[in-house]
């Protein structure tokens, strides 16, 4: 019975959703302030629908309730109830419905709490979150019922993939979603401002904590998602380049580029066109990434659902959604009279620059992923792996490095040449310093790191200017979060150019009590031994690791046979230090009694994700400083910050 | 004007990818690996023979200007004992057969060509498919049509089939021209 509850759950919310729209519409259009009550009563409804439909989800996985075709599929009874309860979206059905479900949450929580723009603008919003769960409601309802039920129940489930079993993982995938669907509410925004034409600062504000806090999850998502591939995957590497991670990226710096041309249009009433197109370009990213999560048209680790079916209804609603969003805009932008304008040399003027070259490397990214489709289509198998979007993406980020170190120190409207060259001066000698002292001291010759650390420094330096002279305790919460973020970005750069230009890698076959070394450690195959796990055994290696100077340590690195399904992950062991990780892995054995042993010295590497740690902490104090702002009632305009 | 163009871009540019995308779905799939060696030389390679009563397969011996067809094949592969017979057929014709032989065993491969037919004029061994790799193939059976002069002028995917049979002596009589 609970199965049909949670389905009957989905069919209402979906119901609502119908209704939703037609009420959204007729109130957009009357401006009938009952008709928009009306509206938000039933958005609200529906996210809590929706909530039950996924909370009856989780229950059944909890309960190993294995008469449900997909319990049975993707759970075991044995499995730790952490996996059980993260397994209700570790598939394809259920990551459809916890989509949907945190699509119908924000289109409740606009509705809750969103009094600042006028009622026709907000009831077309509605309308527009609407349609869109209206989509993937159908979606889910036609095409992937994660409700079906199994005649006879499996006697035990199939268990979920062991890579994904990992404390870690079982969040990734719902932080990225809250990120993905929370730019939903901005694409939203943007429909609704297109179809009423009220587009302004008061629009940007009530748009602007949405994009934060999408962009706030997306962040998190990407650093999670990038540590983990990291840690589990045993690869050695932080960041690949694989379609699905991409898939992340593209939403994530479309959004960067819009929470800043929000800030232009919220302040200084510039830049309507543009903020618009980004925010339909953002959540397009959202959901063009899912879709090439699902189709399986582009190979990937991550394709856990390769269905031709699905794929043609997600690109379907592809079409609708984004096609009628960009039809839209190029239908009615010209009637979007021009916000104000502004000089070349000005904070505008920074984050125009800003917005460009995040675009440029959100279209190298995008073509990057998209190339082999289209090379396919025209007869030819091909990959596009990290040296592109390294030679391509790295020289724009380098100088979008710099625009970031210049943005933050120029004034709103129009500053002169001199004045910026004087606030430069600063992080522009400790750049050049950190350089001369890295290309004489270092003795790397990867340039490009060396310059991309440079830059870091000069970044973090710049990042801290527009604190001085400033009373710290009065200095606006929105402030500390642009610092933090920005420092976030100088120290995740720094730790990307150091891993680049001074990792260290040494692959051996050892017999047990043979050593070799890495970087400044010493490190001894002890032994190789069977172990046991909850659901797993195992081969471990004990290696005895000393560092010249220091006190010795010990690492296990392993690999792990799981019976359900039948799988071998290699699990690194990872030492981490203040000033970098040590990274082992254990491979095969040769068969004449040596173990294949791959060992990594990194230095600072810690910093990448530490650095996007404190990107997300930035992001969430401007979104609490801006709501807190925001809230008191005298602040009618913004004061420039 | 001009900003008339710039605003209908990212709409045009949607409608591309989505043309693509739909075109990749819809159309059948096509989950084989062509090699990318097809039209080039064969690499150069010199296997150990892996029986004793003939030859290995060195890439040296080719250039006889007469063309050959070469088998990647396993005594442990299914398909590979459905396409002996044909493989038979083809050396009755006169073909000569090379193979390579994938993480086999003489013994094993001795008793699989006693039960299914010995096409082969040279087995080389292959233990760690080195050699399978460097010729883009990505599994067995498959079969190379080399030219006279060492070329790979056609690759057949999976086993060969009865109706496969005049393609492949087709591709054999255009390399022999």
């Amino acid at each position: 019975m609970i199965a049909e509850a949670g389905l009957a759950a989905l069919w209402l919310a979906a119901g609502l959703a119908l209704v939703q729209l037609a009420l959204g519409w007729g109130a957009a259009r009357s401006g009938s302030a009952e008709l928009l009550a009306a509206t938000r009563r039933v958005s609200v409804a529906q996210g809590v629908l929706a909530m039950l439909s996924f909370g009856v989800l989780i229950l059944l996985f909890l309960q190993s309730d294995m008469s449900v075709q997909l319990v049975a599929q993707n759970s075991h009874s044995e499995k730790p109830w952490l996996y059980k309860f993260a397994g209700a979206w570790g598939n394809h059905e259920g990551s459809m419905l916890l989509w949907v479900t945190v699509l119908a949450m924000a289109g409740g929580g606009v509705a809750l709490v969103e009094r600042r723009i006028d009622g026709k603008t907000l009831a077309a919003t509605l309308g527009a979150q609407a349609a869109i769960a209206i989509g993937f409601y159908a979606f889910i309802l036609i095409a992937s019922n994660p409700f079906l039920r199994l005649n006879p129940p499996a006697p035990e489930g199939m268990g979920l993939n062991p890579l994904l079993q990992d404390p870690g993982l079982a969040f990734h995938p719902p932080t990225l979603y809250f990120g993905y669907v929370g730019l939903s509410v901005a694409f939203s925004f943007a429909v609704g401002a297109l179809l009423t034409r009220e587009v302004g600062p008061a629009f940007a504000r009530a748009m602007r904590p949405w994009v934060l806090i999408a962009w706030v999850f997306l962040t998190i998502g990407i650093t999670a998602g990038s540590y983990w591939a990291y840690y589990e995957l045993g690869w050695g590497g932080w960041w690949f380049w694989d379609p699905v991670e991409n898939a992340s990226l593209m939403p994530w710096l479309a959004a960067t580029a819009l929470l800043h041309s929000v800030t232009v249009l919220a302040t200084r009433d510039g830049l309507r066109a543009w903020t618009l197109m980004l925010a339909v370009v953002a959540f397009s990213m959202s959901m063009i990434g899912t879709f090439l999560v699902r189709s399986g048209i582009l190979v990937s680790v991550h394709a856990f659902a390769v269905d031709p079916t699905r794929g043609s209804f997600i690109l379907a609603l592809l079409g609708i959604y984004i096609g009628g969003a960009l039809a839209l805009f190029g239908a009615r932008v010209s009637t979007v009279t021009q916000g104000s304008t502004f000089q070349l040399v000005s904070r505008e003027g920074a984050l125009v620059l800003n917005n460009l070259l995040l675009s440029v490397i959100l279209g190298i990214v995008f073509i990057g992923t998209l190339y082999p489709l289209l090379a396919q289509a025209m007869g030819q198998q091909l990959s596009i792996g990290a040296p592109f979007f390294n030679k391509a993406s790295v020289p724009v980020a380098l100088v979008l490095v710099v625009a970031t170190m210049a943005g933050p120190l120029l004034k709103w409207r129009r500053d002169r040449w001199g004045a910026l060259g004087r606030q430069m001066a600063l992080p522009g000698v400790v750049s050049v310093l950190a350089f001369a002292a890295l290309a004489a001291l270092s003795g790397s010759s990867d340039w490009v790191a060396l310059i991309g650390l440079a830059l870091a420094a000069g970044l973090a330096v710049a990042s801290v200017l527009p604190l001085w002279k400033r009373n710290l305790r009065r200095t606006p919460l929105h402030i500390w979060g642009m610092v933090i973020a920005h420092v976030g970005i100088a120290v995740s750069i720094a730790g990307m150019a150091s891993d680049a230009a001074f990792k260290q890698e040494r692959l051996v076959a050892l017999r047990t009590g043979e050593a070799t070394t890495v970087g400044p450690f010493q490190v001894k195959l002890a032994d190789v031994r069977p172990a046991i796990g909850p659901n797993y055994s195992a081969m471990q290696a004990h290696l005895d690791v000393t560092r010249s100077g220091g006190a010795p340590f010990v690492l296990f690195p392993g690999q792990h046979y799981f019976s359900s399904p039948v799988t071998t992950t290699s699990e690194a062991a990872i030492k981490t230090m203040a000033d970098g990780q040590l990274y082992t892995v254990l491979g095969e054995g040769t068969g004449d009694g040596r173990w294949q042993v791959r060992l990594w010295w990194k230095p600072w590497i810690t910093l990448i994700w530490f650095g996007g740690a404190l990107i997300a902490l930035g992001g969430l104090m401007a979104m609490i400083g801006r709501l807190r702002r925001e809230r008191r009632p005298a602040a009618g305009a913004e004061d420039g910050e | 004007m001009k900003r008339g163009l710039l605003i209908w871009a990212p709409l045009l540019a949607f409608a591309v990818v989505f043309g693509f995308a739909a075109r990749e779905l819809w159309k059948p799939s096509d989950r084989t690996i062509a090699s990318g060696m097809v039209g080039k030389p064969l690499p150069q390679m010199a296997l150990k023979p892996l029986l004793l009563d003939r030859p290995g397969f060195t890439t040296a011996e080719l250039a006889t200007g007469k063309p050959r067809l070469l088998n990647v094949f396993a005594s442990w592969c299914i398909p590979c004992i459905a396409e002996a017979p044909q493989l038979m057929k083809l050396k009755a014709a006169g073909v000569e057969i090379d193979a390579v032989a994938v993480r086999d065993k003489p013994e094993a491969v001795e008793a699989f060509l006693s039960r299914y037919g010995d096409p082969y004029a040279r087995i080389g061994d292959d233990p760690r498919s080195a050699a399978q790799l460097a010729l883009g193939s990505s599994g067995v059976p498959e079969t190379f049509v080399i030219d006279g002069k060492g070329r790979i002028v056609k690759q057949h995917i999976g086993d060969i089939r009865e109706e496969d049979v005049p393609e492949i002596l087709a591709a054999l009589a255009e390399a022999a021209r």
